[in-house]
């Protein structure tokens, strides 16, 4: 026997989610109230009286009757237009602006090896050769874009990196450098050997116990001297020294829990094939013990990328410090807002990306997933 | 107590000599004495907590123990990693909830320790795989994962992944308590199978007719003791008239809901 047929399917579904109580009225209403409230301003000032024009914060001033220059009542996007390659590439690229097609050939590289990953045609073997690869050769090639030096490019030292660049390189970096420690971490924390567990617990507790912004000044103050003298450590390998070992600490922790919660069946099943240790653990353990935890390392990734911001103190520029040295100008004084904006966008457009591509990689590895859509077939 | 009988006098497989074993302070297993000839059958029963699924985990070293000798095939258990890794190569286990490997396909649960452990190549496991699997009646699943198959098919995949590694024994903890009552019989079925085949086999069970059917002889354990073996050949009539009152107790709780 077929569904009854609702006879008004729209306004069903509003009685039944927006109006279905008393109190559900009366947060349906409060919510369409504060959007009433809050929408129409905002869009007036970004939108309606914003400025677009111009080339310098005069546009965005008008004298008024006393003969005094005065801000517009609507958002200075002019701001934003005319300093965009500071905020995505740094100052050098900006002054050297023939030479932004390098940062932005290994954003689009970077772009293309993720797209491939995520296509469904590629088999599950050639994705997996293709992360190793790129993993191994990819950071190389955005070193070699970014810094140049070679074939005549100019060369492009890593302190006179910034932007949105610089938040990319450390927070990848972190990232895909953290994963394997992590990984061993967790691996040697829940280790059986009393010396490989001891040490791995200090790691962890010592450095997840400890604000990021320590231990970046730790790094620029301190790495100096486990190093022969008159060695010159570069800021933003220190940086992502600091970062790499901050990261690590949370990714272990982590993938500690997606090990907790593989049932203890499956170690039994492995042993009682005669698996050893790193088989059981490379094979069968660790591969769901990553599943598991994807939306708990992840976490962790989003907010390492927000904290890259942090670096500011070593005296490096990524993009929400770019926006605010910006910001602080004299040509610019009193725009923060736009900027501020305009670096929260960015930083959404990314984390929410990640977040996303973290949804869609649980959905494919889910095999009881698989099995619920099988069923319906 | 020795309870060899389906080879005649053939070696024993398997011999425990003055097994004891402790959790803390609790003594699981008490001096158990078993000796299993190749190719018999044993059906060892109990009711729960009488330290039963311990001792066949005791066989493959999923549990140490602490006091007397366990000589599987000729190697004897002892903290020797490699020593432990060459029995379980030989005695494959099949558990109460099947612990299949989610994250593989059926055919990968299959070929990935002939491949990893026992160096097989791909190519050859997979043939193998496929055999086992028509064996127990399934190849049409080889693709799918396990949790889009039913208890009893799971199980007859664990069933069929131990075989895998073509095993000397086959040790089952409560193969069926975990599955639906009408999956019970295609379980039972590969099992009575294997049997007829002739493969050493050690099962927990509380499945009287497979019991009676299959045994060569049956255990009944209590407190972490063997209580009483079943004569050779005389398996029914061990469970009509067992000589210890526990044993008959047992026998008369179980057997009245059949």
């Amino acid at each position: 026997m077929p569904a009854p047929v609702l006879r008004h399917p729209t306004l069903h579904w509003l009685q039944r989610n927006l109006f279905s109580s008393w109190l559900n009225t009366f947060l349906t209403l409060l919510g369409v109230l504060l959007l009433w409230q809050l929408l129409p301003p905002a869009f007036e000032w970004a939108v309606v009286n914003a400025t677009f024009a111009g080339s310098d914060s005069d546009s965005c001033k008008y004298i008024d009757e006393h003969g005094e220059k005065v801000d517009a009542p609507g958002a200075c996007w002019t701001f934003i237009k005319i300093r965009w390659p500071q905020f995505l590439f740094g100052l050098w690229y900006t002054r050297n602006f023939d030479q932004a097609w390098r940062p932005v050939l290994a954003f689009i590289l970077a772009l293309a090896i993720i797209t491939m990953l995520m296509l469904p045609i590629i088999t599950p073997k050639r994705r997996y050769h293709i992360a190793v690869w790129a993993l191994l050769l990819y950071p190389f090639m955005a070193y070699a874009l970014l810094n140049g030096a070679w074939l005549g490019l100019p060369e492009a030292k890593t302190a006179d990196w910034g932007g949105l660049t610089l938040t990319l390189v450390l927070a990848s970096l972190g990232i895909i450098a953290a994963f394997p420690m992590g990984v061993c971490l967790a691996l040697a924390r829940r280790s059986r050997m009393p010396i490989v567990k001891t040490y791995a617990v200090l790691w962890i507790e010592m450095f997840r116990g400890m604000p990021l912004i320590t231990l970046l000044f730790i790094a620029s103050v301190m790495l100096p001297y486990f190093f022969p003298a008159g060695t010159e450590i570069d800021k933003v390998v220190r940086a992502i020294i600091a970062i790499t070992i901050f990261q690590s600490a949370y990714t272990a922790e982590a993938i500690r829990g997606g090990m907790s919660a593989v049932p203890r069946g499956q170690y039994e099943a492995a042993e009682a094939l005669g698996f050893g240790f790193w088989k059981s653990t490379l094979l069968i353990t660790l591969p769901q013990a990553l599943k598991i935890s994807i939306p708990a390392i992840v976490n962790s990734f989003i907010q390492l990328f927000k904290d890259t911001s942090l670096v500011l103190i070593i005296g490096l520029l990524e993009l929400l410090n770019v926006i605010q040295v910006a910001a602080r100008s004299s040509q610019w004084k009193g725009y923060e807002a736009e900027g501020y904006i305009f670096a929260a966008t960015l930083f959404f457009v990314f984390c929410y990306s990640m977040s996303l591509y973290s949804r869609g990689l649980e959905q494919r590895l889910d095999t009881s997933l698989a099995a619920r859509r099988a069923q319906q077939d | 107590m020795n309870t060899a009988t389906g080879n005649g006098n053939a070696e024993p497989i398997i011999t425990i000599k003055g097994l004891n074993k402790w959790y803390g302070a609790h003594h699981v297993l008490q001096d158990i004495d078993l000796t299993v000839s190749p190719g018999e059958k044993i059906v060892v029963c109990g009711p729960s907590g009488s330290g039963k699924s311990t001792l066949i985990r005791c066989i493959n070293r999923l549990e140490s123990h602490q006091q007397g000798t366990i000589v599987v095939d000729g190697t004897e258990l002892t903290e020797d990693l490699k020593s432990i890794d060459e029995v379980r190569q030989d005695v494959g286990m099949v558990f109460q909830h099947f612990n299949l490997f989610p994250h593989l396909t059926i055919l990968d649960n299959l070929t990935l320790a002939p491949i990893w452990v026992r160096k097989t190549p791909k190519a050859e496991a997979t043939e193998e795989a496929m055999h086992y699997l028509e064996r127990v009646k399934i190849p049409e699943q080889a693709s799918k994962y396990p949790g889009q198959l039913s208890g009893g098919q799971q199980q007859r995949v664990a069933i069929a992944r131990a075989l895998c590694m073509n095993p000397k024994i086959m040790l089952f903890d409560e193969p069926t308590s975990a599955l639906d009552p009408e999956m019970i019989s295609e379980v039972l079925d590969v099992m009575v199978e294997l049997a007829h085949d002739g493969m050493t086999m050690l099962v927990v069970t509380h499945e009287m007719g497979f019991a009676s059917q299959v045994a060569d002889c049956v255990v009944f354990m209590d407190e972490g003791k063997i209580i009483e073996c079943s004569e050779p050949g005389k398996v029914d009539a061990f469970f009509k008239e067992p000589r210890n009152e526990r044993t008959k107790k047992f026998f008369g709780q179980i057997l009245h809901h059949i």
